[in-house]
């Protein structure tokens, strides 16, 4: 074990607050909600300062102290601080004077804010002693544990859905490690890695390092702030699955507005998820406190695609306690997401991306966000693993001979139909 | 109507280490009630302040999870059979 230079005193439970020590633990013995971890505010605010966060290298461990680990960064050391775009084109297409994009396509290294958490988790799994880790995924999980793991020389096992893309597969394996493909849902793999997890003593990153791993999603926020210089948007649109991110990214705000980072500002967080699985925004429009589970997911957006969602209830609470709202656009709102923000910001996005965009579109047409308000975009992970997601939407491409005749022939047919969905 | 209730091992020390107990109620709600009165000790364990069953405590009614159904306002009959079960971590 590392020594103990962290600023966290050990976890508590989420909903009795019952406390237990920093070791491999994830549930309440008392009443089984899931732990989280208690810090200790007073030592960060005597060690952390903007001007210490300033003078930190840009990425995600320049908020160090707001993390869960002893010592030193061990894995992931480049993750993070991804740019924060500011859109007038994106804003024009939806209908609001401010967006931005906060572009996790380009995370490091495996183009999704997922690297965020499992830096942590494996991290902190190096500090337990852990030498094989995995992960129950939708994928880009899997591609992010798979990376980092590789590249920490750790053992690694990653179930996900043996349906995924081809693009989060072959990002998975490609680094030498344990893929495994399970026939069924996501809920199903990750009862599967519950079990793993305790019968093997294995790290699992989002089953026995949930409290640890889920705390890296903070920085998402942290950046945010730090990137408005130092202000909190009025509004974030977040994509949901499990439920975890978008508690994180409000926790992140209240972190800020504590250590007197930001001034106390009124913001609302939204969350997306896919019309044919959507658990946790039925919750918030029916006005249930408990997840209805979806049995059999039918959507493209793969990602996002948990039937069950561990985190629904604190997700629920987010977006009813900042006074905002959940969406649940179709898989063709979504991939007119995807190809809107490609338009309008060069950015291109996977499933989770495209949700985001639609349910932004559907929140602002609904006057949940006002033109004149600022919007924060979530995009959290990169087109080029889904491309099977927008295939389908073009048709060939023009193919000539190397001659400029065949161009300029070609040319008078395009001016009739230009591609594009945004002018 | 009365319902078995399958206690699972963590909470058994607070059923006097019975694996099954039996309960009285219309639906799965009035049973953990039911359940509850006969073992004090089991009360915050499976309920929060208000009464509600707890969040991260799963109900199973003849192996079907509830959430699929009513939830707590689900009704049992005579003979069913509840299992209490832990909310799976992770996603
Ligand atoms: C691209 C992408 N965005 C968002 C999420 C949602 O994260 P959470 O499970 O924390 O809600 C996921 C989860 O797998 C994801 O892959
Ligand atoms: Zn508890």
């Amino acid at each position: 074990m590392a020594e103990k230079n962290g600023c966290f005193n050990g976890l508590k439970c989420r909903e009795c607050g019952k406390k237990f020590p920093a070791e491999v633990l994830y549930v309440c013995d008392d009443c089984w909600g899931p732990l989280e971890v208690d810090y200790d505010y007073d030592k960060i605010a005597a060690r952390l300062t903007k001007e210490t966060i300033l003078s930190r290298k840009p990425n995600m461990w320049r908020y160090k102290e707001l993390l869960p680990i002893e010592g030193d960064v061990t894995v992931g050391q480049h993750v993070g601080y991804t740019p924060l775009v500011k859109s007038d084109r994106l804003g024009k297409a939806l209908g609001v004077k401010t967006v931005y994009v906060k572009n996790d396509t380009v995370n490091y290294p495996t183009l999704s804010f997922k690297d965020r958490v499992v830096s942590v988790a494996l991290s902190r799994a190096k500090e337990f002693g852990f030498d094989t880790v995995g992960c129950a995924s939708t994928g880009n999980l899997a591609n992010s544990v798979a990376a980092n793991a590789a590249a920490a020389g750790l053992r690694a096992f990653v179930v996900i859905p043996s349906n995924l893309e081809l693009g989060k597969i072959i990002g998975s394996l490609i680094y030498g490690i344990n893929v495994v493909g399970v026939e069924g849902t996501y809920d199903n793999v990750n009862r599967l890695c519950s079990e793993i997890a305790g019968h093997y003593n294995w790290g699992m990153v989002n089953v026995n390092l949930r409290p640890y791993y889920a705390e890296g999603s903070k920085t998402m926020g942290h950046e945010i702030a730090e990137q408005l210089d130092w202000q909190l948007p009025d509004h974030v649109v977040c994509p949901m699955a499990g439920g975890s991110l978008i508690c994180k990214i409000e926790k992140a705000f209240n972190e800020f507005i504590k250590l007197g980072f930001v001034d106390k500002h009124d913001f609302h967080i939204h969350g997306g998820q896919a019309e044919g699985c959507a658990p946790i925004v039925e919750m918030v429009k029916e006005n249930r406190d408990w997840v209805k589970p979806i049995r059999e997911p039918k959507t493209i957006v793969k990602s996002l695609a948990i039937g069950d969602p561990a985190d629904g209830p604190f997700a629920r609470q987010t977006m009813i306690g900042t006074g905002g709202w959940g969406e649940n656009p179709t898989d063709e709102e979504t991939v007119w997401g995807i190809r809107t923000l490609a338009e309008t910001t060069g950015i291109f996005a996977e499933t989770a991306g495209g949700v985001t965009v639609a349910a932004a579109k559907r929140l602002i047409d609904a006057g949940r966000i006002k033109a004149d308000e600022s919007v924060v975009l979530c995009i959290t992970g990169n087109g080029l693993k889904t491309k099977e997601a927008v295939e389908g939407e073009f048709d060939a491409i023009d193919s000539i001979q190397p001659k400029l005749a065949a161009f300029d022939e070609l040319l008078k047919k395009i001016e009739g139909k230009e591609p594009a969905t945004v002018s | 109507m009365a319902v078995t209730v399958r206690i699972p091992t963590p909470l058994r020390k607070f059923t006097d280490d019975n694996e099954t107990v039996s309960a009285e109620g219309g639906t799965v709600q009035e049973a953990i009630v039911s359940l509850q009165s006969q073992y004090p000790a089991l009360k915050e364990r499976l309920c929060d302040d208000s009464g509600n069953l707890r969040k991260f405590v799963n109900v199973f009614l003849n192996d079907e999870d509830i959430r699929f159904q009513d939830g707590p306002a689900t009704a049992v009959k005579d003979g069913d059979e509840l299992s209490i079960i832990p909310a799976i971590a992770g996603g």
